[in-house]
C-alpha cells in the first residue's frame, strides 16, 4: 500500500501543475478561515467582526468550517482527473501495466492516494478549526468543543467520495476536461430525476428523498448548509427556521455505497478495456 | 529447454475483425526470436495480449513455468512496445526511479544501465527534451533495469534515422549477447535477419511459420554465375536436373538448386564441359526472398 502511494506521490509531486493545485487545495480553505476571523473596519463608520457573530463558537464552527472549506475540493478534483487523464495521454497507463503493475494496484494507487489526501485535508481542517474555535469560542468545555465532530467525518467521506466520482469519469472518458464537464453534466441530471419525481409524486419532500440517493446529492446532504443554522440561534423562537443539519449515518452510509461503486466500475472499466 | 512463454491457440476479435487467429508457439530460453509480418499481421496485438494491455478473446498463454500470475512475470521482463512511452515532466533519471518502484528493484542499477544506452551525461534532462532516438535508447535502459529474462522489442528502429536505427541494433545485438533471450517484432527483414536465430512469421493473424532462420523453407541455395559462352551454359543448366529455375538478367545467370552441391564441384563439373566461368557465387535466399515466398504461396 505504501509503495503504490509513493508511486502515486511521486508522479503527481513532479508535475508542476499539480503540485501547484495541491499546495492551493490546502491552503485556500486556512486563507478564507483567516480572512473571515479579522475585523473588517468600514472606513470608521462601523466594525463587521464575525468573531462577534457566533460563527466561530464551539460546536457550531466544526459546521460551518467543514462546509464551507468543502468547496475547495474543485482544485484537487482537477488534479484527480487530470492524473488519470494524463496517464492516458501520454500513454503511461499502457507502459505501467507492462512494467509489471496490475490493473487492481493501478487503480488502488489513485485510490489510496485520493484517501490519503482527503485525510490530510480532514486532519489539517480539524486542527486549523480547533484553535481557531478555542481563540474565539466563548465556550471552551471540552464536552461542548467535541459535540459534532462528527463534521470532521462528513468532511472526510465527503471529500473521499467526490474524487472517487472524479475518478471514475476519467478512467470513463480519459480526458479531464470532458471528466469535469460531465461533473456539471451529472448536476443536470440529478435536478431532471428531481424534476421526474416531483411530476411523479406531486411532493417537493419526496422529490427530495429520491434527489438524495444520486451521487452528487448525496454528498452535498453529508454537511448541511450552516447559514439557517446561525439565523437559528439569533432567533431561538422562530421555530419554522428549524430544521434537521445533523450528520446522519444513514447518509454516511449512501455516500460509502457510491465510493465503492465508482471505485468497482473504475476497475471493471479497466479490466475490460485493450489500451 | 526451459520455456519461457507459452502461448496456445490464442485468438483476439475486435469486433468483426479477427487480429490474432489461433496463434500457438514457444519462447526458449537464450534465443534471439523474431516475429515478422507486414503492418497489420497482429504482431503488436499478440505483444499487447502478452503483456496485459489487450484482453485476449480465446486460448491461453503463460509465463515461465505457468504458475506465476502475469503482472508479477512481467517484473522479470523488460518490454518496449510502439513508441516510448514516460512522463513528460520527469527527467530520465526521475522516470527510471518509478519503474524501479513498479518492478520492485533497487534504484542502483538506474547509472549502470544508462551507460549501456549511453545516456548518463542526459539524465538530469526532462523526457520531453529527448529526440526520439534518445526516447527509444530510454526505453531500452528502463526495459533492462530489472536484468530480464526476456527483453521484448517491438518496432524498435521504428522512425529513427540511420544512426539511430544503428544504434539501437548495436545496443540488441550486445544484449543478444550477453545471452538475455529476444523477441523481436518487426516487419523490417533485414533487422530481423540481422540479430535473429528464430522465427514466428505471421500474416492477417495467422502462424505461416515458426521456426529457425535458416530452415524457414528447405532450400539449397543458388549459384550466380557469368561467363563468355552465355548461351551455351544456359543449355546446359536447363538440360542438368540438379538444377530447378533458370533465371536469366543481362548477362548474370541466376540457377537454383534442386539438391545439393558445391561450388567446387559446380565449378568442376562446368570446366570438364569447357566451360570458363568469370563469375561464381553461391548463396542461400535471404530472408526477405525467402518470406516473400512463404507468404506468396498462400496466395
Amino acid at each position: 500500500m505504501i509503495r503504490l502511494i509513493q508511486l502515486e506521490l511521486q508522479k503527481l509531486w513532479l508535475n508542476r501543475t499539480s503540485k501547484i493545485l495541491i499546495f492551493v487545495s490546502f491552503i485556500l480553505p486556512f486563507t478564507v478561515l483567516v480572512l473571515s476571523s479579522i475585523k473588517i473596519n468600514f472606513f470608521g463608520f462601523f466594525t463587521l467582526e464575525l468573531g462577534e457573530l457566533g460563527i466561530f463558537n464551539f460546536p457550531i464552527i466544526w459546521h460551518i468550517t467543514t462546509f464551507c472549506a468543502s468547496y475547495f475540493k474543485f482544485f484537487f478534483a482537477i488534479v484527480v482527473v487530470s492524473m488519470i487523464g494524463n496517464e492516458y495521454s501520454s500513454k503511461t497507463l499502457k507502459q505501467n501495466l507492462i512494467d509489471g503493475l496490475s490493473k487492481e494496484e493501478f487503480i488502488l494507487s489513485k485510490f489510496y492516494t485520493i484517501v490519503f489526501f482527503s485525510l490530510a485535508a480532514t486532519v489539517l481542517m480539524g486542527v486549523a478549526t480547533f484553535c481557531i474555535g478555542m481563540y474565539y469560542s466563548s465556550y471552551t468545555e471540552a464536552s461542548i468543543v467535541f459535540r459534532e465532530v462528527e463534521f470532521l467525518l462528513a468532511y472526510f467521506v465527503k471529500l473521499v467520495g467526490f474524487f472517487s466520482l472524479c475518478l471514475f469519469f476519467g478512467m470513463l472518458l480519459k480526458r479531464s476536461a470532458f471528466a469535469l464537464a460531465f461533473l456539471f453534466i451529472l448536476y443536470i441530471v440529478e435536478w431532471l430525476v428531481f424534476w421526474g419525481a416531483y411530476e411523479i409524486f406531486d411532493s417537493v419532500d419526496k422529490a427530495f428523498q429520491i434527489k438524495n440517493f444520486m451521487p452528487l446529492e448525496s454528498m452535498y446532504k453529508l454537511i448541511d448548509q450552516p447559514f439557517q443554522r446561525v439565523v437559528m440561534t439569533k432567533f431561538p423562537d422562530k421555530a419554522e427556521l428549524g430544521y434537521d443539519y445533523a450528520v446522519h449515518f444513514s447518509e454516511i452510509a449512501i455516500v460509502l455505497g457510491w465510493i465503492a461503486l465508482f471505485i468497482f466500475l473504475s476497475y471493471r472499466l479497466l479490466k475490460k478495456r485493450d489500451l | 529447454m526451459e520455456n519461457i512463454l507459452t502461448i496456445n491457440n490464442l485468438t483476439k476479435k475486435f469486433g468483426y475483425l479477427t487480429a490474432v487467429k489461433d496463434l500457438s508457439f514457444t519462447i526458449q530460453k537464450g534465443n534471439v526470436y523474431g516475429i515478422l509480418g507486414p503492418n497489420g499481421s497482429g504482431k503488436s496485438t499478440t505483444l499487447g495480449i502478452v503483456l496485459n494491455v489487450v484482453n485476449k478473446t480465446n486460448g491461453d498463454f503463460y509465463w515461465f513455468d505457468g504458475n506465476t500470475n502475469t503482472h508479477d512475470a512481467l517484473k522479470k521482463v523488460g518490454a518496449i512496445i510502439e513508441r516510448p512511452n514516460f512522463y513528460p515532466y520527469m527527467t530520465a533519471e526521475q522516470n527510471l526511479k518509478l519503474v524501479c518502484k513498479i518492478k520492485g528493484v533497487d534504484t542502483n542499477k538506474i547509472k549502470e544501465k544508462l551507460e549501456v544506452v549511453g545516456l548518463l551525461d542526459r539524465k538530469g534532462s526532462k523526457f520531453r527534451t529527448y529526440s526520439l532516438g534518445m526516447k527509444q535508447r530510454l526505453a531500452i535502459a528502463s526495459a533492462l533495469l530489472n536484468d530480464p529474462e526476456i527483453l521484448i522489442l517491438d518496432e524498435p528502429t521504428n522512425g529513427l534515422d540511420p544512426q539511430g536505427i544503428h544504434q539501437i541494433r548495436k545496443i540488441i545485438k550486445d544484449i543478444a549477447a550477453n545471452g538475455t533471450t529476444i523477441l523481436l517484432a518487426s516487419h523490417l527483414l533485414d533487422e530481423v535477419e540481422k540479430v535473429c536465430s528464430h522465427v514466428v512469421v505471421l500474416r492477417k493473424g495467422e502462424k505461416l511459420y515458426s521456426g529457425r532462420v535458416d530452415e524457414m523453407i528447405s532450400s539449397h541455395g543458388f549459384f550466380e554465375l557469368k561467363t563468355e559462352k552465355h548461351d551455351e551454359l544456359k543449355t546446359i543448366l536447363e538440360e542438368d536436373p540438379k538444377f530447378g529455375k533458370i533465371k536469366v538478367e543481362d548477362h548474370l545467370i541466376t540457377a537454383f538448386l534442386n539438391e545439393p552441391m558445391s561450388s567446387s564441384d559446380f565449378n568442376k563439373l562446368m570446366f570438364e564441359k569447357g566451360i570458363i566461368l568469370s563469375h561464381l557465387v553461391k548463396r542461400k535466399e535471404s530472408l526477405e526472398e525467402q518470406f516473400l515466398q512463404l507468404t506468396d504461396n498462400l496466395n
